[in-house]
């Protein structure tokens, strides 16, 4: 393989690899941290609910939702830049 | 000239894959709607449900037989041409098991905030599946999952592991399945359950039989529709009632806060004398802020997540998109059908709460006289099959709260008789029921079947077998796994919902890290993805035993429906820790995974492989 083939590869992969950490991170605060907190957080009120009892059954789902959908319209870019056309 | 008119049929239906369902939708309305007037003439509510089960399953099984074939790629991965969207609805019936439309909502109105657990988890697990696995799996090219083990790590030791511990997880999921058909329809039939799992699994078959992957992606579009429609119906209607607006998701805050006030003047003890199989409401409807708590949460979602992106009936879904960006769009697809009904769950739950505690609306039955309570229709009807009772226990000829038992199973399909609704919703809620259960095995049967057809007889057994003996021996396994996941169903063993947990931290245990790193470590090799399996696998079914035999207390909580944050751990550690004492894989394996790293380009393995 010629050697600027190789080094688009590893630029592709490089920033795929940075836009998944940013989305497992926050995957991680939806997913796991906040919904730790949900006992603290249930002190102020979001929409009418418990602020926790939200998240837990309906804010971090649509977070989840979004992050999908941002992950593959970024992945998308990532990927015409580098000529990964469909 | 045959194949070339079957694939012109083909090409015109994929062209019009939204006609056909808009007018599949519209026709199943057009029944409810019969089903409606039919009631109000006055025909039996056994009529109306037997004609929700005959309509529902004829259907499908048309679609089934419209989509029979004889192709390998087509069996497999329904000849990848799914497009992302209806691919996204499959995915959703695919993985909504009878648990989810079921037991789900009963979960959240007995389990309170650790039960939330499942909501987060079944959710977040497709941001798992969509930023680590589908779309390097799809790119690999496999036809199941242990085939991309195989290829990976190379060797039929690696090949055959991920065949075990795949049969294992799918089997105990499946007999579940197979299971609440049963129940389905042996309730609605007025039949013996035994007689239901068999006439159940008849449906599962004609659905999955003869198309494989393409006859059950099909079916389970179809299914999408009608579970969704009718879990979302009651929810709508009952909201209305209740003055909570036309959809309740985003104003039924105010009715956790009457819920707390109840809670608070009720109390939430328990029983005096409690009843087995049956629950009493104890666990408040949020969090109270202490760390067990929070960690029975989160320990939850952990192994339900991680479980979401090992299961390979999920996984094999993304096989059957046309590219590696149409299966990450699937995913995004697919979470969307998915949310739908699982932030309806917890409303559903909450506002079934209400009908039968708040004594402002007139289904309310706790501080109501004992006889009148136990005179209602539909306490007597589920009462007489032993799915609740109610008991004055405390002899005040008041209902209390904790005299009040139910098996929370039961919650979706009682709530529309509880909050009076006509029997033609509860006929839809069976249907929705049924499609949700038969929709999951049908992927599970196949999820097992082509593992043992294509990865033990063919890759292992007899790799020189030809195309038409590959599908008949597909074909017989499937046969004979569905009538043994039938046979265990008709034990009895377990409740719906505990096997269902089971299955996911087996795969978590031992599939989730020779998964992930198998795309994202170059260095994982064979003997470190065979000690992850192992090892994972392993520990956790240990786990499981002497915490559900009682032989061991569970450690930090971590009970059997949690064993996967065991198995896990001692995965990462065993294959890392391996990978890292023996010999680096081989140049072209690196090459191949640099190469799953590409999105566009030929597939690692090519079709009919």
């Amino acid at each position: 393989m010629a050697e600027d083939a190789k080094a688009a590869r590893a630029a592709h992969w490089a920033k795929t690899r940075n836009l998944t950490y940013i989305i497992l991170a926050l995957w991680a605060l939806f997913g796991i941290i906040i919904p730790w907190f949900a006992g603290s957080l249930n002190s102020m009120t979001f929409l009418g609910f418990p602020l926790g009892y939200y998240f837990c059954v309906q804010g971090s789902l649509i977070a989840f939702v979004a992050l999908i959908w941002i992950q593959n319209w970024r992945q998308d870019s990532i990927d015409d830049e580098f000529g990964h056309e469909e | 000239m045959a194949s070339d008119t079957t694939s012109g049929r083909r090409s015109r239906f994929i062209d019009n894959l939204g006609k056909v369902y808009l007018l599949y939708t519209l026709g199943f309305l057009a029944f409810f709607v019969l089903m409606a007037i039919l009631e109000t003439l006055g025909a039996s509510a056994q009529l109306i449900g037997i004609g929700f089960l005959l309509f529902t399953i004829g259907i499908y099984a048309v679609i089934g037989w419209l989509s029979r074939t004889a192709e390998v790629d087509a069996y497999y991965v329904a000849g990848r041409e799914v497009p992302a969207l209806y691919n996204g609805m499959a995915t959703a019936a695919d993985w909504m098991s009878g648990a989810s439309f079921v037991a789900l909502a009963g979960g959240v109105y007995f389990g309170g905030y650790p039960y939330l657990g499942y909501i987060i988890g079944w959710t977040g697990g497709y941001v798992l599946v969509n930023s680590l696995m589908a779309p390097y799996l799809r790119k690999f090219g496999c036809y199941t999952v242990p085939d991309f083990i195989g290829t990976r790590y190379g060797g039929n030791a690696a090949r055959l592991i991920a065949v075990v511990i795949l049969v294992v997880a799918s089997f105990t999921y499946v007999t579940a399945q197979i299971n609440a058909t049963g129940t389905i329809a042996a309730q609605t039939l007025g039949i013996s359950f035994e007689v239901g799992v068999w006439l159940g699994l008849l449906g599962i078959f004609i659905c999955s039989m003869l198309g494989g992957m393409r006859g059950v992606t099909w079916t389970q579009v179809a299914q999408y529709i009608v579970l969704i429609i009718a879990y979302l119906v009651p929810i709508i209607w009952m909201s209305n009632k209740q003055g909570f607006g036309i959809i309740p998701h985003f104003s039924y805050g105010e009715g956790v806060f009457r819920i707390l006030e109840l809670e608070a003047q009720y109390g939430l003890n328990p029983p005096a004398e409690p009843m087995a199989g049956l629950s009493v409401l104890t666990t408040p409807q949020t969090a109270s802020g202490d760390a067990m708590s929070s960690w029975k949460m989160i320990s939850l979602a952990i192994c339900m997540m991680a479980g979401t992106a090992s299961l390979p009936h999920i996984l094999m879904r993304y096989f059957t998109t046309p590219s590696v960006r149409s299966a990450r769009r699937s995913v995004g697809w697919s979470l969307v059908f998915i949310f739908l009904l699982y932030f309806s769950a917890p409303a559903l739950a909450t506002l079934t709460k209400l009908q039968l505690l708040d004594p402002n609306l007139a289904t309310s039955i706790i501080g109501k006289p004992f006889a009148e309570v136990a005179n209602l229709e539909w306490i007597k009807h589920w009462a007489s099959v032993g799915m609740l009772a109610v008991a004055d226990q405390n002899g005040d000829g008041i209902l209390q709260l904790n005299e009040f038992f139910m098996r929370p199973d039961i919650v979706v399909l009682a709530t529309p008789e509880i909050a009076g609704l006509p029997y033609v919703i509860s006929g839809l809620v069976a249907a929705g029921g049924l499609a949700a259960a038969m929709s999951t095995a049908d992927g599970l049967l196949l999820a097992i079947a082509n593992a043992l057809s294509h990865d033990l007889y063919y890759k292992i057994v007899d790799p020189s077998a030809s195309t038409r003996r590959r599908l008949t021996v597909a074909r017989i396994l499937l046969v004979f796994i569905g009538a043994g996941g039938a046979a265990v169903a008709a034990l009895k063993l377990t409740g719906i919902l505990g096997a269902v947990a089971w299955a996911f931290d087996f795969a978590c245990s031992g599939l989730f890290f020779p998964l992930v790193l198998g795309v994202w470590w170059k260095r994982a090799n064979a003997a470190g993805a065979i000690a992850g399996m192992v090892g994972g696998f392993g520990a956790g079914s240990l786990y499981l035993y002497l915490v559900y035999s009682k032989t061991m207390t569970p450690w930090l909580g971590i009970d059997d429906i949690r064993f996967g944050i065991i198995g896990m751990a001692v995965s990462l550690v065993a294959m890392v820790v391996v990978s890292l004492a023996t010999k680096e894989p081989s140049k072209e394996i690196q090459d191949m995974v640099d190469e799953v790293r590409v999105p566009s380009g030929k597939a690692i393995l090519s079709a009919g492989h």
